[in-house]
């Protein structure tokens, strides 16, 4: 394996600046909630469904007990307390809700000690099906072996579900090892998860529970077919990130997006939210051993990547240091990062090295998520086919973990059949042809590549002590961050941000404290 | 044949004058053997394709095989007789073009910019109008005799035109990026039917870009003019100076 030389010091004071901007936000996690922490806990409890206008019930519940200003005290308590009181199940009880039978807030308050009772119950057999559920999965990658290294990562994005199915079983038998489902446009700012199986999305198909479930399904069937596992993601972000953690907890995804400031800075959620959504949502990606992956490719679609490479890296640090806060081990953590330097600039490919030896250097242990060249990707797909061809190379060189694959028509359509299939075909002949290159050959110490690396390193540091500083509400205020402004208070979603009352609970997040040793 | 090339009858050139040799890829449900290959020549045939070589098929597995063929084209087409709408205004650099509005404007022109509706890609229209500019081309906000105003991503048409009519602006710069199901079209569409009943249509310029956007299909929608891919902010400048000059 290739390798860098670095003094550790500066990497340990990287990511001690890290630490000192995720740890000074403890009181905001610790006292606040929001409504889809809420919603969660109410899937958790195993509410799903629908009003006939498709308002989720989690939505209709939540909605409610906040008109009533009952919300602080947690949705666990509230449903408990009717499963108590009405010896109903927690479906029937929210059936009831729905159906306007019954009024949560207006039932008299039942034995606190059977309301607990009833809560830890139902939140035991969640986690159990959770853990059951990693279990499974544990025991297909035993029985068929571990994921190939670099994973070979496809998209599907037909818009429809069961055309996903066909092109993600095609794909598994073109030697596919993960299958993400785009979602479709701007489902991150839907303040409610859809339910039920779709069939129409817009450049991406809508992530609902019922669709995790029938590609998970057809995924275990070819998987069957030709030994082995086929992993499935999805992406926990936007407005609903924990509860769309929770659904793909249950239904055995094996890596979900969730990143923690990308909905700040690229979606303009508020930044509270952003924060509190994501410490839950991987913490439930965390107990179900599902692989988290970091968005930092996105700083590049809009920035330069070799005058803003730092950013990457300081962005890394800090989604590494939130992500331990929710008990995620360095193993599931795919630290993210993209090949977008101007394949005009000469040496590109020595700059692309570095900067992908620098993300594995400072995250040994990542199966680190390394995204394709996109931005300068144009509609001539040969050329395209090439710089993929680079892309795959550093790749296997530098021992990244997850390879999304670049597709030959990246400017032009979401992929089609063929052109995913020839990106197959890229990256296997290329991490073929250099399987074991990099054990052969050394990196300069004095040389560009090492330098190079090493001075991102140095420009993230400053930067990360700046906003350690100044505190990263104040930095994302200012613009810090891709010099894009967010403030504390505004932003989509601050509304559904709410403080916690002193007898709040959320036996979830409790459960799952316990489960991973936090605090 | 000969080599030369008569513009009145002109047809793909593979090593050969005339010889219409083309380059098809594509997949479709057939097995890849003999009757896959038999089938996708059959379907050139049916394009009106001769001399049809099937150099590659592959199984895709789910019943599906890509296909890479190379045929003939009786085809051909009258270079003479071919009409597109460009933008014609000659390039010039901003330090000429401010020279420009200076001379014969003799006032501030007032552009302003968005990406709208549903599209929230930002980077195009930020190449167009960023102070920082692309590929060593200032944006309009650096020019002197610009006032610009980049209302992002994802505003809606009635925002946009509502800030059009607050600050009297000269020209609109609109974004769209995203074409899948035509969405560009009808986005586009929306924007200038709800300027016609506005009454601001004719009060300023509207100008479109994206890459998949050209002249034509600017004009065609009722735009004064499109960009396409790889176009800078001089050629936009240009042209709407020129075009205000003129007014
Ligand atoms: C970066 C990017 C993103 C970023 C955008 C970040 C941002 N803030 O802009 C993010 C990650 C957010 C994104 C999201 C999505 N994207 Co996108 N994205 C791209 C990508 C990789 C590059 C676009 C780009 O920046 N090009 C560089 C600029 C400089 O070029 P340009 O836009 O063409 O602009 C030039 C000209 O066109 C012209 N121009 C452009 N606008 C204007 C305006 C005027 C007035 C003028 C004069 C000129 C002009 O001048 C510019 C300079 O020359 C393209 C793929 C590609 N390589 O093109 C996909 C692509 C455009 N995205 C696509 C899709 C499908 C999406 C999503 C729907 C995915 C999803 N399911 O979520 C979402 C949609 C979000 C939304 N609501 O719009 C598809 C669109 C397919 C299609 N034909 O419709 C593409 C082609 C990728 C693909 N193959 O699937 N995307």
């Amino acid at each position: 394996m290739l390798h860098l030389t670095i003094p550790q010091d500066k990497i340990d004071s990287a990511r001690g600046f890290a630490k000192q901007i995720t740890h000074s936000l403890e009181e905001l996690l610790n006292s606040y909630s929001s409504v889809t922490i809420e919603r969660t806990v109410l899937r958790l409890l195993g509410i799903d469904g629908a009003l006939e206008d498709g308002t989720p019930i989690p939505n209709y519940i939540v909605d409610q007990l906040k008109s009533k200003n009952a919300l602080d005290k947690g949705v666990a308590y509230w449903i408990s307390n009717a499963i108590v009181y009405t010896g109903l199940s927690a479906q029937e009880v929210a059936n009831s809700v729905k159906d306007g039978k019954l009024e949560l807030t207006q039932i008299a308050q039942q034995p606190t000690t059977e309301v607990i009772k009833v809560m830890n119950d139902l939140t035991q057999k969640m986690i159990d099906h959770i853990k059951q559920q990693r279990a499974a999965r544990e025991s297909y990658f035993a029985k068929y072996g571990p994921r190939n290294t670099p994973s070979l990562y496809v998209i599907v994005a037909t818009g429809n579900i069961y055309e996903d199915v066909l092109q993600a079983k095609a794909a598994a038998k073109q030697g596919a090892d993960i299958i993400a489902v785009i979602r479709s446009t701007a489902q991150s700012l839907l303040d409610y998860v859809p339910y039920g199986a779709t069939t129409e999305g817009f450049g991406g198909t809508f992530a609902t529970q019922e669709n995790f479930r029938i590609m998970r399904k057809a995924l275990d069937e070819v998987g069957a077919e030709i030994n082995k596992y086929i992993s499935l993601t999805n992406y926990a972000s936007g407005l609903c990130m924990p509860e769309i953690a929770a659904m793909g907890a249950m239904e055995r995804l094996d890596l979900m997006l969730n990143d923690a400031m990308y909905g700040i800075l690229f979606r303009d959620i508020n930044p509270q939210r952003t924060l509190l959504d994501q410490y839950f949502s991987r913490m439930i990606n965390a107990v179900a051993g599902i692989e988290i992956q970091t968005g930092e490719d996105n700083y590049l679609t809009t920035s330069d990547a070799i005058e803003k490479a730092y950013t990457v890296t300081a962005s890394q640090l800090i989604n590494e240091s939130f992500a331990l806060l929710s008990g995620v081990s360095p193993e599931k953590m795919g630290i993210g990062h993209a090949f977008e330097i101007d394949p005009c600039i000469e040496n590109s490919f020595s700059y692309e090295l570095s900067h992908a030896l620098l993300t594995k250097t400072l995250f040994p242990h990542s199966p680190i998520k390394y995204m394709p060249p996109t931005k300068h990707v144009t509609g001539n797909i040969f050329e395209a086919y090439i710089i993929n061809a680079m892309f795959n190379m550093v790749a296997q060189m530098t021992g990244q973990g997850v390879q999304l694959l670049g597709m030959l028509t990246e400017a032009v359509h979401t992929p089609h059949l063929a052109d995913r299939a020839l990106a197959i075909d890229n990256a296997k002949y290329v991490f073929n042809a250099v399987k074991d290159f990099s054990s052969e050959i050394t990196i300069d110490k004095e040389g560009f590549i090492n330098k190079r690396a090493e001075a991102v390193l140095d420009e993230a540091i400053s930067f990360l002590k700046r906003v350690a500083e100044q505190g990263l509400f104040n930095a994302l205020e200012k613009g810090e961050f891709a010099n894009i402004k967010r403030a504390q208070t505004s932003g989509k979603g601050f509304e559904g941000v709410f403080r916690k009352s002193e007898d709040y609970i959320n036996p979830f997040m409790d459960k799952i404290k316990q489960e991973l040793n936090l605090d | 044949m000969s080599t030369k090339i008569d513009k009145t009858f002109i047809r793909p050139y593979g090593d050969t004058m005339n010889d219409g040799r083309m380059q098809i890829s594509f997949s479709m449900p057939v097995k890849a053997d003999e009757s896959g290959k038999e089938a996708a020549r059959q379907l050139l045939k049916q394009m009106g394709l001769d001399e049809i070589e099937i150099c590659y098929i592959a199984d895709l597995s789910e019943g599906f095989a890509h296909i890479v063929a190379y045929g003939n084209t009786s085809a051909f087409v009258d270079l003479t007789k071919i009409q597109v709408k460009t933008v014609d205004t000659d390039v010039m650099t901003m330090e000429e073009t401010d020279e420009f509005v200076e001379q014969h404007l003799g006032r501030k022109i007032t552009i302003i910019g968005a990406c709208i509706e549903s599209d929230a890609h930002t980077v195009g229209i930020d190449a167009i109008l960023n102070m920082k500019g692309y590929n060593h081309r200032y944006g309009l906000e650096r020019y002197k005799w610009f006032n610009t105003v980049n209302m992002g991503a994802q505003v809606l048409s009635e925002d946009l035109l509502a800030k059009a009519r607050e600050m009297n602006a000269d020209a609109i710069l609109v974004s769209q990026i995203v074409t899948q199901k035509n969405i560009h079209v009808k986005n586009l569409t929306r924007l200038i039917e709800m300027a016609e009943a506005e009454g601001l249509r004719d009060k300023m310029l509207f100008i479109c870009g994206g890459p998949r956007i050209n002249h034509d299909l600017a004009i065609e929608l009722g735009y004064d003019a499109g960009f396409g891919a790889g176009s800078y902010s001089t050629d936009v400048a240009s042209f709407i100076v020129t075009k205000l000059a003129n007014k």
